[in-house]
């Protein structure tokens, strides 16, 4: 199928990029409803989180089927992540707390799901910077434990999303099947591998 | 025309772009205290204005209601009024109660009042509004979401209608009922995400307070589906879920009633609800609002604006305790 070692990542690349030019799109010909702004908000933040999935399903369908090329484009759906979580809280700043730094500081402090929201976005700069190769291979084991922070991420982030919800949890579910999804292969490789030894 | 609550209707002046100048006129500051993102800030100056409607257009089934109430900011458009609902019977989406509003059947409609009151019992909607003169009035509706819209109901006060059934001495609070159908239900009552039927109430001299209005139209025409037809409350002092929709049902009551979203979850949604900035919701902040058409949020005001109408109601009262 993708045979082209370029191929794959270029697919995703594209795939991943086009979620932010069609909301740009429609946001410049009002098509994002009545409320843009807070079209804008959840569509980025729902891409951050599908994005961080993404890049947390990379080693469960290695393990699972055996394609080991998956694994290509683990780092670039985390660097997406990065991407529309900046989006995210950008939108948060400019329109919903019109920059001011103040406002927000009073939001970190009195709303949870915001400290929680914004913590896994703090928590993924870290993870962003040490991402390239070179960074890789200095950091040696130590690597590994940092990028374990991914788990944390991926925990606050649901919790931030289930956070605001009314009534209505049907959405946030699937997300959440997911992400159990991705931790429960995980651990049952990681208890098969421990018996093995 | 001439009206006893407000004095003249000309737009006082305003064009349908001068409120929205006036908010970015007031972020300025912080704008260029923090240079930073200026740039990202001209580029929304730049975009074309989230419109507000034009002057009011009068063409429907009730062109000819006389403004009672109204409001100095430009109208909400009637398109995003009626396409960004909170009305979960059809649908928890905004956008599902457009998309479902075919599944209401508003006719033959029926009210049952029932309770306190000499004269209970089933009524037509033809009989609930026969005896009523029609009036627009311009309020502002603002959401336990912090979003607000600004929309020309047609209606009739509230207490005009509950004086009709005399209700007795003992009569202390009003509970209203949305349409629940067990064996028919709604598109959005076939998931139990509310115990339905929805339920609100009102303390009675909050219901008799003559910004309690009911309303069966918008923009001068029938109250499509999503907006709650054929007949709903509107209170503008209290979030946007205490005016119920689709009413089929008003009992007169000695106790409070249990109100839906304060059975959900009594320590968010309390059964005043009156739309106060200094009280948040324990998730959210309701210090300042977006109103539906602007980028930018604005500050919420005490009662939603009504305060000089309706604090007198609440004298003596906790409001962080009655929230």
């Amino acid at each position: 199928m993708l045979r082209a070692p370029g191929l794959l990542k270029a697919f995703t690349f594209i795939s991943l990029l086009a979620p932010v030019l069609v909301l740009v799109f429609n946001f410049a010909n009002r098509q994002l409803g009545a409320n843009p702004v807070e079209t804008l908000t959840h569509e980025t933040g729902q891409w951050a989180f599908i994005c961080l999935l993404i890049s947390l399903s990379c080693t469960p369908i290695k393990d699972v089927s055996g394609i080991k090329k998956i694994m290509r484009i683990r780092r670039m759906s985390g660097l997406f992540s990065f991407f529309y979580a900046c989006l995210h809280f950008a939108i948060y700043w400019v329109f919903d707390q019109s920059l001011s730094l103040e406002y927000v500081w009073d939001d970190l402090k009195d709303r949870p799901y915001i400290t929680l929201g914004f913590s896994a976005w703090l928590l993924l700069i870290p993870l962003t910077i040490t991402s390239t190769k070179k960074m890789r291979q200095r950091m040696g084991r130590a690597w590994l434990t940092l990028h374990k922070l991914v788990y944390l991420i991926a925990l606050l982030a649901l919790a931030h999303y289930i956070w605001l919800i009314r009534a209505d949890y049907s959405e946030v579910l699937l997300f959440a099947l997911w992400l159990t999804a991705t931790l429960a292969i995980r651990a049952y490789f990681w208890i098969k591998n421990a018996f093995r030894h | 025309m001439p009206s006893p609550l407000i004095p003249k209707f000309d737009n006082f002046g305003l064009k349908e772009n001068d409120v929205t100048d006036e908010q970015l006129y007031l972020s300025r500051r912080k704008f260029i205290g923090q240079g930073a993102l200026a740039g990202s800030l001209a580029f929304a100056s730049y975009l074309p204005l989230w419109a507000h409607a034009k002057a009011s257009q009068k063409q429907g089934k009730f062109a000819a209601a006389q403004r009672s109430y109204d409001h100095k900011e430009a109208l909400t458009r009637l398109e995003d009024i009626t396409s960004y609902n909170n009305f979960y019977e059809l649908g928890t989406d905004k956008s599902d109660p457009k998309t479902n509003a075919d599944a209401l059947q508003t006719s033959p409609w029926n009210i049952r009042i029932e309770g306190e009151c000499a004269k209970p019992g089933n009524y037509t909607l033809e009989d609930i509004l026969a005896p009523h003169t029609l009036e627009e009035r311009i309020y502002k509706l603002r959401c336990v979401e912090a979003w607000s819209m600004i929309i020309p109901w047609i209606g009739f006060p509230l207490a005009d209608l509950l004086k009709r059934f005399e209700p007795n001495s003992d009569a202390k609070y009003v509970a209203f009922e949305t349409l629940y159908d067990k064996k028919n239900p709604l598109p959005g009552q076939k998931r139990k995400v509310v115990p339905w039927p929805y339920r609100e109430g009102l303390r009675m001299d909050e219901a008799m307070n003559p910004l309690s209005f009911m309303a069966v139209g918008l923009y001068g025409d029938t109250l499509p589906n999503q907006n709650g037809a054929p007949i709903r409350l509107v209170v503008p002092w209290k979030y946007g879920f205490k005016s119920i929709k689709s009413i089929v049902k008003i009992r007169f009551s000695k106790t409070e009633p249990q109100t839906s979203w304060n059975d959900i979850a009594p320590r968010e949604y309390g059964f005043y609800s009156n739309v106060n900035p200094t009280v948040n919701h324990p998730r959210w902040s309701q210090k300042r609002e977006r109103r539906i058409g602007e980028l930018f949020k604005v500050p919420t005001e005490m009662f939603n604006g009504y305060e000089k109408e309706v604090a007198h109601l609440y004298k003596g009262m906790d409001l962080k305790k009655f929230y």
